[in-house]
């Protein structure tokens, strides 16, 4: 029970990191269609930048921790968020009109290219950051034949799920209430029409791309302030994890991508507790072919009626 | 339109330049003016490189102008239009100048390479797997409109079987290809079946999803697959039962040659080319057989395909089959040629390479996956040996680290440049009276509907 009770609290911490990257994936399909495959290294991207900027401070003299902290999420969630611009106006504007694979191919290109890219500038091998946050509370403590074992809620994921739930909240809100979500909406559901009434759809589209980087630079940091390693390979299984958190929870739907964040998360947790370490990626990748073929629109999306 | 630099443009010029240049600082600050190195004994401590990050907006800023001054902003090539053009035209020739040319590559390399023929030969047997492997994925992307990003999983299926088989039964590589490509065709049914009724980019992702599964399988299934490790002493081929190592008995002793270590090279590259052959003549064959043409249907209409009786789940299911043949008979010659084999070859940057050179070649255009292979494959390994640009950038520069970034860039740059493939314009399979090619912007290709 006890060890259920962890490997729960881990899953819920790893599934928040998950349901933010995949906001950015399922906000990019609802509005433009389109599989934006180089949204993990734009995460990837964002842990490097946090890092640098951790060290930066750390060069500076500067060690306040909650002010170190608010710094490093400010300047990744900016600088990500050109990146994410920077790439949507290269790739894939150009692109917009052509035929639906082009896009794809090209953001493939992106993130190969994106990938080397930090390679090449930051080298290859692995980036460690010592824990920063640490301590956290004991929820719990039962014995079973090992010795005892305590359930424990570390301050790290405490932070990590309230940054979560505060930036959903946050951002249902922009969607669901502003001028700009309203703008979003329209374009997903019909983008010439929403031009013709006075959207400028270019703009709208370049700010959901913004945003959707600025989230992923979220997880970013948060990944690396709670695993404390990072590399240049990182944003590849994040963002497949990620894109399948979207599909699962119904790709377009905000609360879904959290929601299948949260239950992506939560399987890798139980699959490798339970079942075995080596297969947790075998586990999310049947999860995503199995949604897939029984359930194409997800838990919370809307089904998809195609019409001749 | 060079010639024509009036005062407002320069200043447009200028001024979008400038732009530019702002916003390549913001992207570059963070990872090219600070490096993190991984001291020991210390920890990570940050480098600074203001030289190289100036540098590099330098060049931006450059480009940047230059490129808005001659050619005024536009990337796209001008649409194409629907061209009549006789039939047996100028691509048909290529066809033949292409076939013969590379029959006698073999010859021509060893005549004029010298010394350095070993790294051509091997260059043109790599070129070679892969314009096999871009035909074997174009019977799945190009004819049936199916978005394959798991391509890999059937080389690697062809891969092992082959490797397994040599292992367990100690058979050769003629005995065990057929049983490769037919288990990898197995395979591509079995990973068909659940992905029959998603579309497009779902397809793209579970295809993507089923790779990944494969490798992690082979990666970790120690006592079948040797994990990590990997499977050594893999048969070489023979001809006829002559093995072509040095002494009695062996080719270059049968045929009175004096000995060469090319002679196995260039064998190999005569397989792979005859392998690549049979690729290209078994798809253009089919694409004129009523599965063919069912496949063609599908990738225009799926609904119009099953509304006229077209079973698609049998049509989409032999695509995927076929396409995972060739993928597996690819698969043992890359074990065979290697000698060794682990899960580190069948990454998804593998599929990304393959899917690369057939969209690239013009999705449907065999002579383009030619082209699309040469370029791609040959330009980047060319890359490897390039002593001019050491020269120029000081001798820490290493090209080949830059390989995979250009490969990355070169496939959006050429996708912006021209969405539609190399080689746009193609010759429909059948045809009413008269046979027309007819622009790529009337096929609706690899949508997946």
């Amino acid at each position: 029970m006890e060890y259920f009770l962890q490997q729960l609290v881990n899953g819920v911490t790893l599934g928040s990191i998950y349901g933010l990257i995949a906001i950015g994936y399922t906000m990019v399909y609802g509005i433009i269609g389109m599989i934006n495959f180089a949204h993990g290294d734009i995460f990837m991207i964002s842990a490097f930048i946090a890092l640098i900027t951790f060290l930066a401070l750390a060069a500076l003299g500067i060690t306040m921790l909650p002010l170190v902290l608010v710094i490093m999420f400010v300047v990744a969630m900016v600088f990500t968020g050109i990146w994410g611009w920077a790439v949507e106006r290269t790739a894939y504007r150009p692109l917009r009109g052509s035929f639906r694979l082009a896009p794809l191919i090209s953001a493939i290109g992106m993130s190969i290219a994106l990938q080397n890219f930090v390679q090449l500038t930051q080298d290859a091998r692995v980036k460690p950051l010592a824990p920063q946050i640490q301590g956290g509370i004991t929820l719990m403590e039962g014995a079973n034949e090992n010795g005892a074992i305590v359930v424990q809620l570390s301050y790290m994921q405490m932070f990590i799920i309230a940054v979560t739930v505060v930036l959903m909240t946050v951002f249902s809100l922009l969607v669901s209430r502003t001028r700009l979500g309203r703008a979003q909406r329209a374009c997903e559901q019909d983008q010439k029409m929403a031009r013709l009434l006075g959207v400028d759809t270019n703009r709208t589209i370049a700010i959901t791309f913004i945003s959707g980087a600025g989230l992923a630079a979220v997880a970013g940091t948060m990944f690396l302030l709670y695993y404390g390693v990072i590399d240049f390979y990182i944003g590849f299984l994040a963002g497949i994890k990620a894109f399948t958190a979207a599909v699962l929870g119904g790709i377009g739907s905000l609360p879904g991508a959290m929601l299948g964040g949260l239950l992506i998360g939560l399987i890798e947790v139980f699959w490798s507790a339970y079942f075995s370490v080596e297969y947790k990626d075998v586990a999310a990748f049947s999860i995503l072919a199995i949604v897939l073929i029984f359930l194409p629109s997800g838990l919370l999306g809307k089904p998809e009626v195609e019409k001749v | 339109m060079a010639g024509d630099v009036s005062p407002g443009r320069f200043a447009s010029a200028m001024k979008d330049a400038v732009i530019t240049t702002v916003i390549a600082a913001a992207l570059f600050f963070f990872l090219v003016a600070y490096k993190t190195t991984l001291v020991t004994g210390i920890g990570l401590v940050l480098e600074q490189r203001w030289d190289r990050y100036l540098w590099l907006l330098v060049a931006v800023f450059v480009l940047r102008f230059s490129w808005l001054m001659l050619t005024g902003g536009r990337v796209r090539a001008p649409k194409s239009k629907v061209t009549i053009t006789p039939r047996g035209d100028v691509m048909r020739y290529a066809g033949i100048a292409l076939l013969l040319l590379g029959i006698a590559l073999p010859f021509i390399i060893t005549a004029t390479a010298g010394r350095g023929q070993r790294l051509y030969l091997d260059l043109s047997i790599l070129i070679m797997t892969y314009v096999m492997l871009g035909w074997g994925l174009n019977i799945v992307v190009g004819l049936a409109g199916l978005l394959d990003l798991g391509y890999v999983a059937f080389y690697a299926v062809g891969a092992y079987s082959f490797a397994l088989l040599a292992q367990y039964t100690g058979l050769g590589f003629w005995a065990c290809l057929p049983v490769a490509g037919i288990l990898a065709g197995f395979w591509g049914m079995i990973l068909g079946f659940p992905v029959l009724r998603l579309r497009g980019d779902y397809l793209a992702i579970v295809t993507l999803a089923f790779g990944e599964i494969i490798r992690v399988v082979l990666l970790n299934w120690y006592s079948f697959t040797n994990g990590p490790n990997g499977i050594s002493n893999i048969p070489k081929p023979t001809l006829f039962g002559i093995d072509f190592g040095r002494g009695e008995g062996n080719f270059a002793d049968v045929f009175g040659l004096d000995y060469s270590s090319s002679h196995r090279l260039i064998f190999l590259y005569y397989i792979i080319f005859i392998l690549a052959l049979v690729t290209n003549w078994v798809t253009m064959r089919l694409r004129r057989l009523p599965v063919g043409r069912a496949w063609e249907a599908l990738r225009e209409d799926e609904i119009a395909c099953r509304s006229l009786g077209i079973n698609t789940t049998n049509t989409k299911l032999t695509a995927f089959a076929t396409g995972a043949m060739f993928g597996g008979f690819a698969g043992s010659f890359f074990a065979t040629r290697q000698g060794f084999i682990s899960p580190e070859s069948f990454t998804f940057i593998e599929s990304a390479i393959i899917l690369a050179i057939v969209v690239l070649g013009g999705m449907g255009s065999q002579i383009g996956v030619v082209i699309a292979s040469v370029v791609m494959i040959g330009g980047i390994e060319m890359l490897r040996n390039l002593d001019l640009l050491k020269s120029v950038l000081g001798d820490n520069f290493d090209p080949n680290q830059y390989r995979m970034l250009i490969f990355g860039l070169a496939m959006v740059v050429i996708m912006v440049w021209r969405p539609r493939g190399l080689i746009s314009s193609r010759t429909p399979s059948i045809a009413l009276k008269k046979r027309k090619r007819i622009g790529a912007d009337m096929v609706a290709q690899g949508e997946g509907h």
